[in-house]
């Protein structure tokens, strides 16, 4: 994936276009306020956001990794391998569960790390691999069938349990926000993750040390999709590999809605969190039209609109930037 | 440097490329002698069969991919696609779409409408990509996540039977004892062949993809020879589609194609197609699709678990494609 310079223009360009998402999202909010008795409810709210969770944490890992200009498809595999090996430590206690959801996790990241590093590959194809790899270390782990997680060790209040008031995964998920937001916005590690998507061989030539921040978006990414997984495990008592798939282009959606460019060098933790929230409340309101007796949508039909959805913002980004670039034609 | 000492790094630099060019064939070669010596049965024309008849689809779609990766792009719709042409044909059969006077009619437009359909569709992708310049990966996104929705809203996510015996024979059918569909697989890769490396715009197809600015430059048309790929490659997974069907003898829209876009681009990676684009061999990518295949029919012959031919796959990717890299290098 070749960086693409931004001028000071475009840039601005972009920011407009990010913080349309946030616009939309109020909007949608708003309208549904309105429109649904039960949409603030705190039944409705706390399943949205603990359901949302999980897609927040693979969402985030990817959007380091699409910052630096790099991709990473292994998230969902990753996910399901992280719920197995939670739900096989998870009768050892909490804390042993999520460190083993998280470890296979960075593991899988960190063979990433090497794959792109080292290796030199081209992250699409790496981490196409390791999706395999892991989907297929998860079967294996589970002995092709869902792992029962251990109520007794309190392990399943990761995924189900309440503190002040607030879901934990949803907890959990904020916290990842905020050190994410902290990590890319206000130190020299997501400078240099914005300078390597933006041109690599610049940010090399500069001194900046570029290798040991692509080594760490990867092995972030694959440590938060082994989070996403205990998750999982823990909101479903079960670990399930052949559970995430299609996750990894759920998150690059996300990402893009939230208006970071896949080309790099560009990128918001914030509006990341707001194209995941958008993603979801497409299904959530869906669901709430089809109580209201107006349409009857069948639940499908959020994958037809999440789609459409997507266009509209890569179009209208596109639009924004090709102001200042010549269109191609015949 | 003398000059007594140069040919030899030369003949060296002559047999390099030569041996990664044709190491896919020597790999498949070696697979197939291995094979041959440990595992029972191998040398039966039934587990010829089975292979060619699982191997079919893969290779039809992978076609369509070598030559749309030959232009620097990618396509993760063709799973979408492939679901899509699945519902449609038996929509038609039944005259639930198109006025249809005898049976013979419909499973003629049951044929050649669904591969048309989403030849269209693929074409689409190709418009998105050209005309706001988004790129090939978030463009394909679109369709993979709405497409797979269009598919399922059809019959609202249920399971389509049909009767059509005539239809059912490009899935079972075995002329002179061989699968039908393996016949179509040859008839795909000596068309795609053809196309590539005898035709104008197989020539045009690489010259985008080795330099796009050059090929304009030159006068080539190069949004229409993007177009053009992502319909063929459209319309080789809608045939793909219509195969799995007809070997299901029912189409289910939640599983035709469902992990087919990276089946796919494995297969061509593995059979030494550049995935920058530029460089690109169909015959490579059959021989690719054939060595996953063998590996997995190798694996599982001789009691590996599904699941461990998984990872192996994923170290097969890892290793064509460095391999590759160090050919590029050198």
């Amino acid at each position: 994936m070749k960086g693409v310079e931004l001028s000071g223009r475009e840039r601005t360009l972009m920011t407009a276009s990010r913080y349309g998402v946030v616009v939309a999202l109020v909007a949608l909010l708003l309208i549904g306020a309105l429109r649904y008795d039960r949409f603030l409810s705190s039944f409705n709210v706390l399943s949205f956001l603990g359901y949302n969770s999980m897609f927040g944490l693979v969402s985030l890992g990817m959007a380091f990794v699409i910052v630096t200009g790099g991709i990473d498809l292994s998230v969902g595999a990753v996910a399901a391998l992280g719920s197995v090996a939670a739900a096989l430590a998870s009768p050892y206690g909490i804390g042993a569960g999520v460190a083993a959801g998280v470890a296979a996790g960075l593991a899988i990241g960190l063979v990433n790390g090497f794959a792109v590093v080292v290796l030199g590959l081209a992250p699409f194809i790496a981490t196409l691999a390791t999706m395999l790899g892991a989907r297929g270390l998860a079967l294996l782990l589970a002995g092709d069938q869902s792992v029962s997680a251990s109520y007794d060790s309190g392990f399943t209040l990761v995924g189900q349990g309440d503190l002040f008031g607030f879901p934990v995964p949803a907890i959990l998920a904020l916290v990842a926000f905020a050190v994410g937001w902290v990590l890319l916005e206000r130190t020299g590690f997501g400078r240099t993750a914005l300078a390597v998507g933006g041109n690599e061989e610049a940010t090399r030539l500069m001194g900046l040390r570029t290798d040991p921040v692509k080594w760490a978006v990867y092995a972030g990414s694959g440590a938060l999709a082994g989070l996403a997984g205990v998750v999982l495990a823990a909101q479903f008592g079960a670990g399930q590999p052949i559970e995430g798939q299609g996750w990894e282009l759920f998150a690059i959606s996300a990402v893009v809605v939230g208006g970071t460019p896949l080309t790099g060098g560009n990128g918001s933790v914030v509006t990341t969190l707001a194209g995941v929230a958008l993603l979801g409340l497409i299904f959530n309101m869906l669901n709430f039209e089809n109580g209201l007796g107006v349409i009857s949508l069948s639940a499908y039909w959020q994958s037809v609109i999440r789609g459409l959805f997507l266009l509209v913002v890569v179009v209208g980004q596109a639009k924004l930037l090709s102001r200042s670039r010549p269109v191609e034609t015949d | 440097m003398s000059e007594r000492a140069l040919p030899a790094p030369r003949g060296l630099d002559n047999v390099w490329p030569r041996l990664r060019r044709s190491g896919a064939l020597l790999a498949f070669a070696a697979l197939l002698l291995l094979n041959a010596a440990i595992t029972p049965h191998f040398l039966s024309a039934q587990t010829l069969n089975v292979n060619l008849t699982q191997v079919a689809p893969v290779v039809i779609v992978a076609v369509g991919m070598t030559l749309v990766i030959a232009t620097g792009g990618i396509d993760l719709s063709v799973g979408s696609l492939m679901a899509i042409a699945g519902q449609l044909a038996p929509l038609i059969f039944a005259g639930a779409l198109v006025p249809v006077p005898t049976a013979a009619v419909g499973i003629a437009l049951g044929l050649v409408l669904p591969v048309i359909a989403v030849g269209m569709l693929g074409w689409l992708n190709g418009f998105v990509i050209t005309r706001y310049r988004i790129q090939p990966i978030v463009a394909t996104l679109v369709l993979y996540i709405a497409g797979r929705g269009i598919a399922q809203v059809m019959t609202n996510g249920n399971l389509q039977t049909f009767d059509a015996p005539a239809f059912a024979y490009i899935g079972t059918g075995r002329p002179f004892g061989v699968p039908f569909q393996a016949l179509l697989m040859l008839a795909t890769v000596a068309g795609g062949a053809f196309l590539l490396h005898r035709t104008l715009l197989g020539r045009r197809i690489l010259a985008v993809g080795g330099n796009e600015r050059a090929a304009r430059l030159s006068g080539i048309p190069v949004a229409r020879v993007k177009r053009t790929v992502y319909a063929l490659s459209g319309a080789a997974a809608g045939v793909a589609g219509l195969v799995t069907i007809a070997i299901n003898g029912s189409s289910d829209a939640n599983l035709v194609g469902m992990g087919m876009e990276l089946d796919a681009i494995a297969a061509v990676a593995v059979g030494g197609t550049l995935l920058a684009g530029g460089r690109a061999t169909v015959l490579g990518t059959l021989v690719g699709a054939a060595i996953i295949q063998l590996v997995r029919t190798t694996l599982i012959a001789n009691g590996v678990p599904d699941a461990a031919a998984l990872v192996v796959k994923a170290g097969l990717i890892v290793v064509a494609v460095w391999v590759q890299r160090q050919g590029a290098r050198s």
